[in-house]
């Protein structure tokens, strides 16, 4: 079990590692060239070669990966092209303010969508198994931007309850950051919770389709406990992957909603980065998230294992 | 009216309606509009009209007619990007599947390590390369969807080429294209029109958050996420333009998402929660 | 067992929610102490009448009718909770599966004592003690310990064996037993079976024991129910309904056991040419791992039938996947007619591919649902023979008659078939080829006894007209009797036993295979107990 464990924990890093090479070959490798994309169609020859050697782009593709990867890991994301600013210094505070965001609405949805989608699996093909059915599915096909627009209108315009520039500046209080980024939170919670609870309660169902639960009614079982003491234990494993598959919503969701909220994340660092071709942000924006998803993504796995009975048994 | 031997139920009807009204509108948009996309016909934010039934977007264009010509730009984009997805993922899914051995493993391997990164991030790190045109926007789209269509493809296929029916078919010695256009595909086409239904829906949402972060289709094109952005300051002072796009591609979702839940459900079986005690 | 009923149906009738009959007015009196055997084939709707008599329907499915009394109460007219009284307390349940019927995430002991807790019937420690005594009577290994395991941690026939336990943990006076031992391996149903028995004799438990083996039933029940398509054929003693049975029904169920119990053997012919000859194989799925057949020698002639019996993990299956290329041997040697062949399948030539067919276990799986049968036997015809139109058509035809299924047929799928039918749709397509030999792997054991006996005499008839080759795979004796020439007998990857059929059902035996058929139950309903004397004796 602790090898399984640390043989997942291993994995991750593996992928960390092989993220970085598809970041750096999507960046660096493909025909797509960083310095004419900087300077236009109208740079002369020898400005771009001077620029290159300038990027380091003379050597060959695994020396600058090396370069850059060392430079990853010491803390080194290199200058933005368009202001030579520091990158780390302006990733610093977005990323701390995006994962303020992103877990902020886990904490709202997580639960919600988890408690919801048992509920509506154990009461399958009743009425309020349809309503949540048919709402979910709604919400699923909403983008996130419309989700942001109706919060805005209700409790913005109409309410007058919340802003709807999430401006979020050093030195604020916590209550007062979870004020401003109420709303955002909010719209994500909407879109991420549709997806885990739709999820949620098909891998219960699929659990409640099983021969032992058959047996536990046959048994004379409740309901009740048949669900908390012979599914739930069961499901566990699939609802962690799920909730672990929900936070890819999440990331995504967040470049959205902080564009709409103009609320100052990594995610809309990045579109802005992306808009102005400026490679350096957006590589380590990406590096970023990539790896905030890969270490999500393996802790869940890890957690699925600590809950699976067949592998806590195996020593 | 039966559709595949089967009755579809009132959702199911409102989708396939809506999925209709949006092909026409995609299709015969600009053939029902007096104006042109680019034409001013008014003041900024004009409210709904007889001539603009709609109003007008922030430039005084007529926001209806935007909406015809954007249908045909944002679900072209999305249709183009999923039959190429799907060309891409299913050849390379069943191929996976049925040789096995080292290809399964090159493609499996790859297609681990691209999903191992949210989509919109590659797709952004991608465009922040190339900078943004449309078919750019299409491959990209296209390749890293395809990855999805290959696991459920590559899932597919591994479980039918199990099967004996297969088996016997290899061991007539049918070559792979036989294999998998006779005996494996005709056996996966229900689940892979449901999923081509989702595919198509998480692009065209995909494509619409795009443009809606301004990294999609450029003006002065009209696209449905383009025109929110476009109108999105508009909604400080309560006014509705942004929000027609944004309704417009939320109602083809969930038209689209309707049709697929039938057909999902046809064959699904009821779990033994509905057992009778 | 004494005159009072414990549990009587009356006039039963199951739907399901679209509203076909599962089953229907089916009657059922049940006196304390009493084993009623359900037999019947599959679609019999036994299964359907056993969870009806705990007043439970599976999902998608409603019991519409009649009424269900147990000691007394008449479950219909009581609410679901009052209902969930009786439930593994008065009447309890045991599965075909219990390895999926054991919740993979709670301890054996945690499920053995759920019900008598929850139930009210004994404290915990008291369950506990109680569940140790039961896993000692049923054999079980360190029964002190054995609680503490969770299901995948123990066999299938050690669960099978807990799951009668978990049945009587309440002492319950109705036990529902559906094919308790059709999982199982056919050396350890004989054990979990004698067990079952006496443990149900010493609780004087009344029980619905469901099964589609005549035989097995015959050593455990009283009386026997014989049903067909939902419905009650006949009902009576067991030893009338197993030696006079007076449904034609009845007696073609009850004839069709006998011969596999009691039929002439078959001679081999003498001095035929050889078509297969196996000789020092061995093969493996993984480089790594021992191999699953070693050093296998095996000839087959031409106009015979080789069986290879043996049980699950034997290696049987696998030895017909080296022989079609599917599993490459790593060492050996495999000659069809003289010509050896490469050991992988992509090797070898279209004439090989065609000189050797296969017939699957599983006509369901065999088939592809979405081709015409016109398809799915032209295609050989088109393939091998390079022929088009109009004779694909025609041979096809004539292939469909000489399998008995009427020529119009190419037109459907197979979804509109029954078992039998598809089964004979896969030796169509094989004949098809115009094959020397026909792997059989299991073809019969998918189907029905019936209908197995049919298609057995089909290929018995065809190798007759055709002069066929067959190298036939199970795990049935009763099957090996019937159509064998010639059987191999395997275990453990390796052929303990081999030669001329009569050869190996008669003395001197090899123990193994001594084992083997002493352990086929027959339908002589002192059996077990002859059985398991000679064990003790010995």
């Amino acid at each position: 079990m602790l090898r399984l464990i640390s043989t997942r924990a291993a994995l991750g890093v593996v992928t960390l590692f092989a993220v970085s090479v598809l970041i750096f070959i999507c960046t660096q490798v493909l025909p797509g060239d960083v310095a004419s994309a900087v300077l236009g169609q109208q740079a002369t020859p020898d400005a771009l070669r001077v620029f290159r050697i300038e990027l380091g782009l003379d050597k060959p593709a695994y020396i600058r990966y090396f370069n850059w990867l060392f430079g990853v890991l010491h803390g080194d994301l290199g200058h933005a092209l368009t202001n030579q600013r520091d990158i780390l210094e302006e990733l610093r505070p977005r990323f701390a303010n995006t994962m303020f965001l992103a877990a902020y609405s886990a904490l709202i949805a997580v639960p919600l969508a988890v408690g919801l989608g048992i509920l509506s699996a154990i009461r399958e093909g009743r009425l309020s198994d349809r309503l949540i059915n048919v709402a979910t599915l709604v919400a699923i096909s909403v983008p996130e931007f419309l989700v942001g627009y109706i919060l805005i209108m209700i409790f913005t315009i109409n309410l007058g309850w919340f802003p709807s520039l999430a401006t979020v500046f050093p030195g604020m209080s916590f209550a007062e950051r979870l004020y401003v980024a109420t709303l955002p939170a909010l719209t994500l919670t909407m879109v991420v919770m549709a997806h885990m609870l739709r999820m949620t309660r098909n891998s219960v169902l699929s659990i409640m389709s099983t021969p032992y639960i058959e047996m536990a009614f046959l048994k004379g079982m409740s309901r009740a406990r048949v669900v908390t003491f012979h599914a739930l234990p069961n499901a566990a494993g699939p609802i962690i992957s799920v909730v672990a598959l929900n936070l890819a919503y999440l990331v995504v969701g967040v470049v959205v909603v902080e564009n709409v909220f103009n609320y100052p994340g990594v995610g809309q660092f990045m579109v802005d980065a992306v808009s102005k071709r400026d490679v350096p942000v957006v590589q380590a924006c990406g590096l970023a998230f990539a790896a905030v998803y890969v270490t999500l993504n393996t802790l869940a796995d890890i957690a699925a294992i600590l809950v699976n009975p067949r592998l806590r048994r195996r020593r | 009216m039966t559709i595949f031997g089967h009755r579809p139920p009132l959702s199911a009807k409102i989708g396939i309606l809506i999925v209709i009204a949006a092909l026409a509108m995609a299709i015969f948009g600009p053939w029902l509009t007096p104006y042109t996309m680019s034409q001013s016909v008014g003041d900024g934010w004009a409210p709904p009209s007889g001539q603009n039934w709609l109003g007008t977007d922030q430039d005084g264009r007529d926001m209806l007619t935007r909406l015809l010509y954007g249908a045909s730009m944002t679900i072209g984009i999305a249709a183009a990007t999923t039959v190429l997805s799907f060309f891409i993922g299913v050849t390379s899914g069943f191929t996976a599947a049925v040789v096995g051995s080292w290809a399964d493993v090159v493609l499996s391997r790859l297609v681990d390590v691209v999903l191992s990164i949210p989509q919109l991030i590659l797709a952004l790190i991608i465009l922040g390369v190339f900078g943004s045109s449309i078919p750019v926007l299409i491959l990209t789209m296209a390749i890293l969807d395809s990855t999805r269509v290959f696991r459920l493809s590559r899932a597919l296929g591994m479980n039918l080429a199990v099967l004996e029916f297969v088996e016997a078919a290899r061991m007539r010695g049918e070559g792979l294209w036989w294999v998998i256009s006779r005996e494996v595909l005709p056996n996966a086409a229900a689940p892979l029109i449901s999923e081509f239904g989702l595919r198509f829906c998480f692009n065209f949402l995909f494509i619409a958050a795009l443009s809606f972060l301004g990294i999609g289709v450029q003006p002065p094109y009209a696209d449905w996420g383009g025109m929110v952005r476009e109108n999105a300051a508009a909604i400080n002072f309560g006014m509705f333009p942004p929000l027609y796009p944004a309704l417009a591609i939320a109602t083809l979702t969930v038209g689209v998402n309707l049709v697929v839940d039938w057909l999902l459900s046809i064959d699904a079986r009821p779990s033994g929660s509905q057992a009778e005690m | 067992m004494s005159e009072e009923i414990v549990l009587q149906l009356e006039g039963l009738r199951v739907e399901t929610i679209k509203g076909a009959v599962l089953v229907d007015n089916v009657d059922v009196t049940l006196k304390r102490g009493e084993i009623l055997g359900l037999i019947g084939e599959s679609g019999a709707g036994k299964s359907t009448i056993g969870l009806a008599a705990m007043a439970y329907a599976r999902a998608g499915c409603t019991i519409a009718g009649g009424k269900i009394t147990l000691n007394g109460t008449e479950l219909r007219a009581q609410t679901a909770r009052e209902r969930r009284n009786f439930r593994g307390k008065s009447i309890s349940y045991i599965a075909q599966s219990a390895a999926a019927s054991f919740n993979p995430a709670m301890s054996l002991m945690d499920q053995f004592c759920e019900a008598p807790v929850k139930h009210g019937v004994m404290k915990r420690e008291e369950a506990e003690t109680y569940g140790r005594r039961l896993f000692a009577t049923l054999q079980l290994p360190n029964p002190d310990t054995f609680g503490e395991r969770y299901p995948h941690e123990v066999s299938g026939g050690q669960l099978q064996r807990a799951m009668a336990a978990m049945a009587m943990s309440c002492r319950p006076d109705v036990i529902v037993l559906d094919e308790p031992t059709t999982a199982l391996d056919v050396t350890t149903q004989i054990e979990v079976l004698a067990l079952l028995r006496d443990l149900i004799r010493e609780f004087g438990t009344a029980g619905l024991y469901i099964t589609h083996d005549l035989a097995v039933v015959a050593q455990i029940a009283h009386r026997i129910m014989v049903l067909r398509h939902g419905k009650m054929v006949e009902v009576g003693e067991a030893k009338q309904i197993l030696e006079q049975p007076a449904t034609p029904y009845a007696t073609a169920l009850v004839n069709e056991r006998r011969d596999a119990e009691h039929g002439a053997l078959i001679e081999p012919t003498k001095e035929a040419e050889p078509v297969l000859t196996i000789s020092h194989v061995v093969a493996g799925y993984l480089a790594k791992a021992p191999p699953t057949v070693k050093e296998i020698n095996l000839t087959i002639a031409r106009g015979e039938t080789y069986a290879v019996v043996g049980e699950s993990g034997s290696g049987k299956s696998s030895l017909a996947r080296v022989v079609t290329g599917l599993l490459p041997r790593w060492s050996g040697d495999v000659k069809l007619g003289g010509q050896t062949l490469t050991p992988a399948l992509r090797q070898r030539s279209k004439d090989v591919l065609r000189r050797l067919q296969m017939v699957h276990q599983m006509p369901d799986v065999a088939l592809n649902p979405r081709q015409t049968l016109g398809e799915i036997i032209g295609r050989p015809v088109s393939f091998f023979f390079g022929r088009g139109g109009a004779a694909v058509k025609d041979r096809v035809a004539e292939l469909l008659t000489q399998v008995g299924l009427p020529a119009d047929f190419a037109a459907r799928r197979p979804g509109q078939l029954s078992g039998g039918q598809k089964q004979r749709v896969c030796i169509a397509r094989a004949l098809a080829a115009e094959p020397d030999l026909i792997i059989c792997d299991e073809p019969t054991s998918a189907l029905d006894p019936l209908v197995a006996e049919e298609v057995l005499r089909l290929l018995k008839r065809l190798q007759n007209e055709l002069g066929l080759a067959y190298m036939f795979i199970t795990h049935d004796l009763g099957t090996v009797r019937r159509i064998a020439h010639r059987t191999a007998v395997m275990l453990k990857g390796e052929i303990v036993a081999q030669g001329p059929t009569a050869q190996i059902f008669a003395p001197p035996f090899h123990p193994y295979t001594e084992k083997l058929i002493s352990s086929v139950p027959e339908m002589d309903t002192t059996w077990l107990d002859q059985v398991l004397a000679k064990r003790v004796a010995a």
